[in-house]
């Protein structure tokens, strides 16, 4: 039984709301065989759905191209980034997606299990999840010997992450896995070739993992037809804040923010938050810029803001955020952050100097290329994109420098 | 090599180590790269900071340590590599490709600036009121990276309690930059697991189990941690304070033992490279300081080779002549405080396993606060029992309430090395400067035997010259009398002596092959009572182990920095030192042989010496309320 079955029919979309029958991706696979899944992969151009958009096919290659008896494939349902609700959706209305594209991931690649890290607060998921896939092994769908292919075995786990934001990053998500404190490794090497236990390993997103049955079913030149050149297909997207109808929508990428907006009916949108807390902020000005990798890139997260909104207070929230959340491990980011907050609240204080302003924003530019993993790389981009943004508006409400201002 | 091939870290803080070609004139053994324009080959697998420093360009790091597994955490290290979006931290890259590497690009020396400014606002303290005031890696680097002003501020107030609970450790995370060595220290060289990062984010803290005092948890107090800290977070506890005041007072009588390491370290603190011996300039130094007596703890290192010897030797009788099968063997040695309390905590039921003589300091001290103090007709009231030691756990142990078998605490003091070297330095003296002279009497002679109980092997070389010869009446077997497979750094070592032509009274170990082990650092301890508790190691009869890597000599109170390559100049040099000497073994030590006829005249193990020169150990476990 599906976790929330009666919902099913409301939602609409290209590909991923688009009609499926549970059990024909797999088939589909069985029948072209390795190669040919992985041919279809590239040919559909699908890039990952978790934030960082690494092209799908090439790591299940670089999987498939590593030498070890043990191979992973795991799901990453952590969804930790602020505003992010779109794989919730997946895996209480879709999970034959999600699951099947784990199985078709382990058949290709030969791996034998796969793990669903969920995250810790959709603990209400387990159980339905869980009898599904009981049923899933009932019907030869997982197991041994699946489909009554010799030598196809391949088992899915779940197991419950620990609610911290950083343990979505690939690495900090396995050393999670292995028992340990969750942070991020040293990379290169990259889990592709030493993640889950020192094995190769496959980390996609969730939404990843269940667009790869339609794109086997229908074909990689079909899921092309949607989004742009170098963002193809179509992508949910998490809508949040001050609009009439915030929600999970399927667009084809290369959607403009304008449009967008126009559908989820917001009115006098002041800035829009592409990307989730490390994303970036996106004023009005601008809201012709696509929904896309190569323009307005993001996992998912959409978060609007109209006119009466305060950037500075949205500013500190986020930057709050990753204080909490930075995992300690590297200097530019456990401090760093902390650093960039205390500016904030020089502002909110007026007693900040734009020389100081000046200096943490390539303070900024240090977190990004220095820090240890994407969680100290991006939390900056709030920052510099904010107070780029809307710097009129902060520095009206709170004077040009302050008293201390130069 | 000193073990390190297995990591019990987590994966973040290790190095994925590529494998590195066995032969690097394979094809594809070596790459070429270019590192600031210069093309240069490196065997595949070379991390950036490892080919940085072989072609003499300097890297500044502080989460390495050539000691440990690689964190990648500080990132100071960091470089451009052409086509890679972010710095790399040169530490953890290893090269499999051939990259283009910039060290010293605007981007690159403005990030380490940043985070040196990033460390130093979160830091409190002040240099001049620091014990590591120049001989800080945070400050040097500050210093490189020309820091004239708090670009990010700097903290006003400290945000912990300084954790003065242990004997032996003090932890001041005010100045901890979260490096992690001494998590990586602890966990991992010593595999005692102690120290770990606490909570997340900003409120990220080193701390231990709760949060507890170190000194309510299973913290053995070897002191590796502080000798691998780049700041003064980590230090021992101090006492040259109280020190000063007893060798201003007139009434007391200050005497010093002073253990074979320092000597081998202490020059390192006065600007000399490792490896050079000061003992005679040591000597004169500590007179001038103010010390009434000063004595040779290896004195006491021949003693306890008379009774850890000795009862070894009963050990033996009792399984091998009379088959008692309780008598436990192999026979540990007992005189690493850190060992002790680490065998406590994490194999009590093995106690019986351990010898039951005391270290030689405390030896030393249960001797001068008696035998000394009689035949000097001083009242051991008024003596103040000084141990210079290259050790922290010292200090621990000669608090443990079993070490008052004087009726007094037997030594008053551990000092460290570096807490002597900074007194001497406050006396205006200037170490290498100091004329030799020798040490005083009564305990003035010591054989090279003592001396080298300070590396790792050495004890049991110690034992071998004088268990053998009691046992055959022969030198044992061995070039110069040097046993050299007791020597060296390999991390567990096992060897063996064939015992023929036996006195006849010990006729009932003709043609037993006396099987050793020795081992140095608790990681490699743990290894070897795994051997024991799985039963392997039946047929060994000796196992010397010392807690800290190198044994003493690398013990928790040397100077800082330390590294592989230091410790083994500081070996040689103790090794070299007793091959000088024409005493080379502890049973024909005069003053040894004088004590046993004057004052513990049943011999060894007897009951008086079992009073003042053993004592008995506690089951901690390793569970903490
Ligand atoms: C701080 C941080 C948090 C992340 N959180 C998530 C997450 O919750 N879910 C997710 O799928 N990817 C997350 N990612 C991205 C993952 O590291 C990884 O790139 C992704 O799971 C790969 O899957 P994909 O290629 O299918 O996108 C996060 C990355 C960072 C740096
Ligand atoms: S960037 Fe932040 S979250 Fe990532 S390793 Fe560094 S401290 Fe941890
Ligand atoms: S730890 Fe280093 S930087 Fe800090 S006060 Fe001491 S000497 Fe200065
Ligand atoms: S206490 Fe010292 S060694 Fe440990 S993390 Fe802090 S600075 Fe590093
Ligand atoms: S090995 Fe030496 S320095 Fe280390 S704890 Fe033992 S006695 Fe002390």
């Amino acid at each position: 039984m599906k976790p929330n079955g009666n919902k099913y029919a409301v939602r609409q979309g290209a590909v991923l709301f688009s009609e499926y029958a549970p059990g024909s991706g797999i088939k589909k696979a069985l029948e072209i065989g390795r190669e040919n899944i992985l041919l279809e992969l590239r040919e559909s151009k699908l890039k990952g759905r978790g934030g960082a958009g690494f092209p799908t096919a090439t790591k299940w290659m670089l999987v498939a191209a590593a030498k070890s008896e043990e191979k992973f494939i795991v799901c990453n349902a952590d969804e930790g980034e602020p505003g992010t609700f779109k794989d919730r959706v997946l895996l209480l209305e879709y999970p034959e997606l999600v699951f099947e594209g784990m199985l078709i991931a382990g058949y290709t690649l030969g791996a034998r299990q796969g793990i669903i890290y969920l995250r810790g607060e959709y603990e209400y998921m387990l159980k339905s999840l869980e009898s599904y896939l009981e049923q899933m092994k009932e019907d030869n769908l997982l197991g041994n010997n699946i489909l009554g292919n010799p030598n196809f075995n391949f088992e899915i786990v779940i197991r419950l992450g620990s609610g911290a934001y950083v343990c979505g990053e690939e690495t900090a998500l396995i050393e999670s896995l292995e028992g340990n404190r969750g942070e991020a490794r040293n990379r290169p090497p990259y889990p592709v070739n030493t993640g889950y236990l020192g094995r190769p390993t496959v980390v996609n997103n969730v939404e990843t993992l269940a667009s790869v049955p339609h794109i086997l079913v229908k074909g990689g030149e079909w899921f092309r037809t949607f989004g742009t050149d170098k963002s193809t297909g179509s992508k949910l997207f998490s809508v949040s804040g001050d609009c009439e109808r915030p929600g999970v929508y399927e667009l084809p990428w290369g959607t403009k923010i304008k449009d967008l907006l126009e559908i989820v009916g917001a009115k006098n949108t002041k800035a829009v938050q592409v990307g989730g807390a490390s994303g970036s902020c996106i004023p009005k000005s601008q809201f012709e810029r696509t929904l896309a990798y190569e323009d307005a890139a993001t996992g998912g997260s959409i978060m609007i803001f109209n006119e009466s909104r305060n950037m500075l207070k949205i500013l500190k929230n986020f930057m709050e955020f990753f204080v909490e959340e930075s995992c300690g491990q590297c200097t530019p980011c456990r401090v760093g952050n902390v650093k960039l907050l205390e500016g904030i609240e020089k502002i909110e204080r007026g007693v900040y100097t734009f020389g100081h302003l000046n200096k943490l924003k390539e303070l900024g530019r240090t977190m990004q290329v220095a820090s240890k993993c994407g969680l100290g790389q991006s939390s900056p981009n709030a920052f510099l994109s904010i107070l780029e943004n809307f710097k009129e508006e902060i520095f009206n409400k709170n004077g040009y420098g302050g008293h201390n201002g130069k | 090599m000193e073990s390190k091939e297995k990591y019990r870290v987590p994966v973040s803080q290790k190095p994925h180590v590529v494998e590195k070609p066995r032969d690097i004139n394979t094809i594809g053994g070596t790459v070429t790269i270019e590192i600031n324009e210069k093309k240069v080959s490196v065997p595949m697998g070379t991390t950036i900071l490892e080919a940085c420093r072989e072609n003499q360009i300097h890297i500044p790091t502080l989460c390495h340590h050539d000691d440990l597994c690689v964190a990648g955490v500080c990132r100071v290290c960091v470089v451009e590599v052409e086509g890679m979006r972010t710095l790399q931290a040169s530490c953890t890259f290893p090269i499999t490709a051939p990259v283009k590497i910039h060290t010293s690009t605007p981007m690159v020396r403005k990030a380490r600036r940043h985070i040196i400014d990033l460390l130093l606002s979160e830091h409190y303290g002040e240099c001049y009121s620091c014990f590591r005031n120049q001989n800080c890696e945070l400050q040097k680097l500050a210093k490189e990276y020309g820091v004239d002003q708090y670009n990010f501020g700097h903290l006003e107030k400290p945000r912990y309690e300084t954790d003065r609970s242990s004997a032996s450790v003090i932890r001041d995370m005010n100045k901890c930059i979260l490096c992690k060595r001494c998590v990586r220290t602890c966990i991992d060289l010593q595999e005692v697991g102690v120290l770990e990062a606490i909570n997340r984010g900003h409120e990220t803290h080193i701390g231990t189990f709760f949060d507890k005092p170190l000194s309510d948890v299973i913290c053995i107090n070897c002191g590796q941690c502080i000798n691998r800290c780049p700041t003064a977070a980590l230090r021992a506890n101090d006492p040259s304070d109280e020190l000063w005041e007893a060798i201003e007072n007139p009434k007391k009588h200050v005497v010093i033992q002073t253990a074979p390491s320092p000597r081998a370290g202490i020059g390192e603190e006065f600007g000399l490279e490792p490896g050079h011996s000061m003992t005679g300039e040591l000597n004169t130094a500590l007179r001038r300081i103010g010390f009434d007596r000063v004595f040779d703890t290896n004195f006491t290192a021949d003693l306890t080779i008379m009774e850890e010897g000795t009862e070894l030797l009963n050990r033996l009788k009792k399984a091998v002549l009379l088959g008692d099968e309780s008598v436990k063997l192999p026979q540990f040695t007992s005189c690493s405080p850190g060992w002790v309390k680490f065998i406590e905590h994490f194999y009590p039921e093995f106690l019986g396993y351990l010898s039951t003589a005391k270290s030689p300091q405390q030896m030393f001290g249960a001797v001068i606060k008696t035998f000394y103090a009689k035949e000097s007709g001083i009242d051991p009231a008024d003596i103040v029992s000084v141990a210079l030691m290259p050790c922290s756990a010292k200090k621990f142990e000669c608090n443990r309430p079993e070490m008052r078998a004087s009726g007094y605490k037997d030594v008053d003091y551990g000092l460290t090395t570096r807490e002597l070297a900074q007194m001497i330095k406050e006396a205006g003296i200037y170490l290498p400067e100091m004329p030799k002279s020798h040490f005083d009497e009564p305990f003035g002679d010591a054989s090279g035997a003592g001396l080298i109980f300070g590396a790792t092997g050495g004890v049991m070389e110690a034992a071998l010259r004088t268990v053998y010869e009691l046992v055959t009446g022969r030198e044992v077997p061995f070039k110069n009398l040097n046993i050299v497979p007791c020597r060296g750094f390999e991390g567990i070592k096992q060897a063996s002596v064939m015992l023929e032509g036996c006195k006849d009274e010990y006729s009932f170990l003709e043609g037993i092959e006396l099987k050793f082990i020795v081992a140095h650092g608790t990681a490699n301890a743990k290894k070897v009572m795994e051997m024991l508790r799985k039963g392997e190691l039946k047929d060994v009869h000796f196992v010397e182990i010392m807690a800290c890597p190198g044994g003493c000599l690398g013990g928790g109170g040397q100077p800082i920095p330390t590294s592989e390559e230091i410790r083994k100049k500081r070996a040689e040099a103790i090794y070299a030192e007793d091959e000088s000497l024409s005493l080379r073994k502890s049973h024909e030590n005069p003053y040894v042989k004088y004590i046993y006829e004057n004052f513990l005249t049943e011999g060894p193990c007897s009951e008086l010496s079992h009073h003042l020169l053993h004592t008995h150990y506690q089951k901690r476990g390793k569970f903490i309320a």
